[in-house]
């Protein structure tokens, strides 16, 4: 734990680059591998269940430290993490133990869910009682599940490359294998042999960049290949030896959570890798997303669920055929492939071809623009003709061009302390619009000011708090923000009877009045109707 | 019967002797707790200060102020109330002001810290019947380690950028921070550069018997010629200017109780934040306010919903007032 309490310190505590992958790489050097498999977990953002809530946290904290609950959450709301909280404010152990990570989580951590309120609350004092505050601290990011640290996924692979005497790019696709963190494998991600299991892994997504710049500057309209850009699930379909693999981006395996997929993709003749969309499709256009979320993170699919919430593979790349790697070719020759591989594969409803669009001119580029939202798409995606296929966000190989959001006009009503950098500040917000002469809450929202805005609108809440609730501040209804949003659902868990994709403050209105802010009819005007989102 | 101190919209105010303590805007008679910007505030006929902090005060208040000083533990009588001043630990000069009037006493404890250092006068308890205290760092979750463990962490950070070639820089507030900081850098561990903002500061410290190292200009031109062998005192109004962009690679830090929040840390954009604060801590406001032995406590700037509720639950007679429109600086 001491090593990878110095190593989360060092990557805390600078923002250049070549100081991060210094630290990791010595860490790796340094740690036992029992160690560095679950410190390498972590880093690249793999979580474990929850052990105990948040307010059990809370409580046996407290009462170990002997202060009220009340007073854990007036220094939460000031500190703005919990793990951070509750190790400033436990008594430093009288003997401090060398812990290993490994033993922190195998024989502490993960029996959590097993154990009952005393025994886990009797393991959650022991391990107060050994550890230092800054290793604490961490304990608590691992319990929480809330551990991210300023490294990511890039840099782990990148030292751990150097540790290894590999290419970056070669480590990080074995990263994206199925390993445990158990000393066996970690030496195995280090050495290459392959780890147990592994029939397939997804290449690293290349990733799109939002274009910033106008299309006319991009050249030639030919050099372009341009597609819908679909609101679903990036993921990556691996057909191999019979054995067919799902992967999401976010590398999590969801062959099981769309068997309908699986059997489509056992189907084809040949061994292959896609690169596409799961989508939920409807009548002629995809559903909202709402639609697709509804078939995530369930234990067990139902024929209901497969009935009412049909999953669509939408399939834009090739990444691999008959065992050969096509990612070095250009994207039109694997288009081609593409194109000639799923002839007559096609399951209609199921595995598809994403379509091209034939545009000629820029001018028509940007009319089927205007159009994605209408056919069911969050605007276009426009990948250069000739680039390969490489791994992470590259720009200018695949640009994705949003739709213009919606907007809306709302009133500041609540604040809630933020988290993290914004500890102590006001900057969580809720927000309201008009509903037959009442302020109805429509959206929160936390990002889009300007650090300066942020501390204006704090001071703003501070001194016009009318209410609390608990961490909550119902402020003087006076501020008018503009809101953007993506898209926007029915939902009949909100009083106002809608939900807004992706809210975030577009700018503060400080020419308007509260009373000049939007009514909730028309953001009515803006649903979908009930038979087109079907 | 009036209190005998009251919160005014000009600050706090007692009627019978007709002063004000740290107004802040011109009042006829000022007592004046210490030289921090959001206590010392020009444009007052005349001033009561303590005698260590009117060299101070001069540079805050103007060459031309009329400031009457008083040396700790002395008294005078202001329209027959009985006023002293005692040592409030927060920096050179700091003072706690003991106001009596027939048999009662009320301490204004102004900004404290209980731990004793060698840059200004050692906090001192003063029995009162009624305490009215600061609470900037009133949350158990602020507890200081001790300074020695604070510098030993500094000077091990300025040995490792030394290593690298860069330049130490440490963001510290002008009066106060930086010289406390002065006082405990070790001079063989290379050149200390002072800035401008803080070194103004320095001739009142040594008329009070500090001892500082020697120090170096913070010219960016000097300090770049030292090869990232110096550590350099600034204020944290000069991160990002054009000097700080001229002293070459640098890693940065701030010292301040805020540093014990990541959250605070992250949000000044530094590499380091050291915890080091002249305010009291949780643990020292609860035995400041113990030893006064008084019977009520007036708890002001900061967390005071916490601390006070903490008080009553404790038993004790509390209520909080708050400077409404003032804002405390965030100075740590």
């Amino acid at each position: 734990m001491k090593l990878f309490c110095r190593l989360y310190h060092e990557l805390d505590s600078t923002t250049r680059t070549t100081d991060k992958v210094r630290a990791l790489e010595r860490y790796f050097r340094e740690a036992p591998p029992a160690d560095a498999a679950w410190a390498l977990s972590f880093l690249i953002g793999r979580r474990l269940p929850r052990g105990v809530t948040t307010t059990q946290l809370r409580q046996y904290a407290a009462d170990f430290a002997g202060i009220p609950i009340w007073m854990v959450e007036e220094c939460y709301e000031a500190v703005g993490d919990l793990a951070e909280t509750l190790a400033l404010l436990l008594p430093e152990p009288a003997e401090k133990e060398s812990l290993p990570l490994h033993v922190l989580v195998e024989e502490r951590l993960l029996p959590l869910p097993r154990l009952n309120e005393e025994e886990r609350r009797a393991i959650l004092e022991t391990t107060w009682r050994q550890l230092s505050g800054p290793e604490r601290f961490l304990w608590h990011k691992l319990l929480t599940g809330g551990f991210r640290v300023g490294a990511g996924r890039t840099l782990t692979a990148r030292a751990l490359a150097a540790v290894a005497g590999v290419d970056p790019a070669v480590m990080s696709h074995r990263l994206m294998g199925p390993w445990q963190p158990t000393a066996a494998d970690y030496q195995r991600l280090l050495s290459g042999d392959a780890v147990e299991g592994d029939v397939g892994k997804p290449f690293p997504f290349l990733l799109a960049y939002p274009i910033e710049v106008s299309i006319e500057t991009l050249g030639d309209v030919r050099d372009w290949q341009i597609e819908w850009k679909w609101d679903g699930i990036r993921a990556q379909i691996i057909c191999r030896d019979g054995k067919v693999l799902t992967w999401s981006r976010g590398e999590e395996l969801i062959t099981d959570q769309f068997p309908e997929l699986k059997q489509a993709a056992l189907a084809l003749p040949n061994s292959v890798v896609l690169d596409g969309e799961i989508l939920i499709w409807g009548q002629n256009s995809p559903r909202p997303f709402s639609d697709l979320q509804k078939r995530l993170n369930r234990k067990r699919v139902t024929s209901r669920d497969l009935k009412d919430y049909p999953a669509v593979f939408v399939a834009y790349d090739l990444l691999e055929l008959n065992g050969e790697d096509c990612r070095t070719l250009p994207l039109y020759m694997r288009r081609e492939r593409l194109e000639r591989f799923l002839d007559g594969w096609q399951v209609p409803g199921t595995l598809r071809l994403s379509p091209l669009l034939p545009l000629e001119t820029w001018a028509e580029v940007a009319v089927h623009h205007a159009l994605a939202r209408e056919c069911g798409a969050e605007g276009l995606m426009l990948k250069l003709r000739s680039s390969p296929y490489v791994g992470g966000r590259v720009k200018g190989v695949w640009w994705k061009w949003k739709v213009e959001p919606f907007h809306v006009d709302a009133v500041l009503i609540n604040a809630q302390a933020g988290h993290g950098r914004r500890a102590g500040l006001y900057t969580d917000y809720t927000f309201a619009v008009w509903h037959e002469g009442r302020l109805v809450p429509i959206a929160k929202a936390y990002s889009g000011l300007t650090d300066e805005e942020i501390r204006e609108v704090d001071a703003f809440v501070k001194a016009n708090t009318v209410d609390r609730f608990g961490p909550v501040r119902a402020v003087r209804p006076e501020l008018v923000f503009e809101l953007a949003f993506e898209g926007i659902q029915r939902s009949s868990r909100h009083k106002s009877g809608i939900a807004l994709r992706f809210p975030r403050m577009n700018r503060w209105r400080k020419d308007k009045r509260p009373e000049e802010a939007d009514h909730l009819e028309r953001l009515w005007a803006l649903l979908p109707s009930e038979t087109d989102s079907r | 019967m009036p209190n005998l101190i009251e919160l005014t919209p000009r600050g706090w105010y007692c009627p019978a002797g007709d002063f004000y303590i740290d107004p802040d805007s011109p009042v006829e008679r000022a007592v004046v707790t210490h030289g921090h910007t959001d206590h010392a505030y020009p444009g007052s006929r005349r001033y009561l200060a303590s005698a260590s902090s009117v060299p101070v005060l001069k540079q805050r208040l103007g060459p031309d102020a009329d400031i009457e000083p008083l040396p700790f533990g002395q008294s005078i009588t202001i329209n027959g109330v009985k006023v002293s001043l005692h040592p409030a630990g927060h920096v050179l000069g700091s003072a706690q002001v003991r106001v009596e009037h027939r048999g009662e006493v009320w301490v204004v404890s102004g900004d404290y810290k209980t731990v004793a250092e060698p840059s200004c006068e050692p906090f001192e308890p003063i029995r009162c019947h009624v305490f009215i205290t600061e609470s900037t760092f009133a949350l158990p979750v602020y507890r200081w380690r001790p300074q020695s463990e604070v510098m030993a962490e500094i000077h091990a950070w300025w040995r490792a950028n030394q290593e690298q070639g860069r330049t130490s820089v440490i963001f510290a507030y002008a009066l106060g921070k930086a010289q406390r900081l002065l006082a405990a850098l070790d001079p063989g561990a290379g050149p200390i550069c002072v800035h401008g903002a803080a070194r103004v500061f320095l001739p009142a410290y040594e008329a009070a018997g500090v001892r500082f190292p020697p120090i170096d200009s913070a010219e960016a031109a000097e300090v770049r010629r030292m090869e990232g062998r110096a550590l350099v005192l600034a204020p944290y109004s000069s991160f990002r200017t054009p000097w700080f962009h001229a002293l070459g690679p640098t890693s940065t830090a701030t010292a301040s109780g805020w540093m014990q929040i990541r959250g605070h840390r992250r949000r000044q954009g530094v590499d380091r934040g050291f915890v080091l604060s002249d305010h009291a801590d949780w643990d020292g406001l609860l035995s400041a306010i113990r030893e006064t032995g008084a019977e009520r406590v007036v708890v002001t700037h900061g967390y005071t919903d916490a601390l006070c509720r903490w008080l009553r639950e404790q038993g004790m007679e509390c209520w909080k007032a708050s400077y409404g429109r003032r804002l405390h600086e965030e100075v740590g």
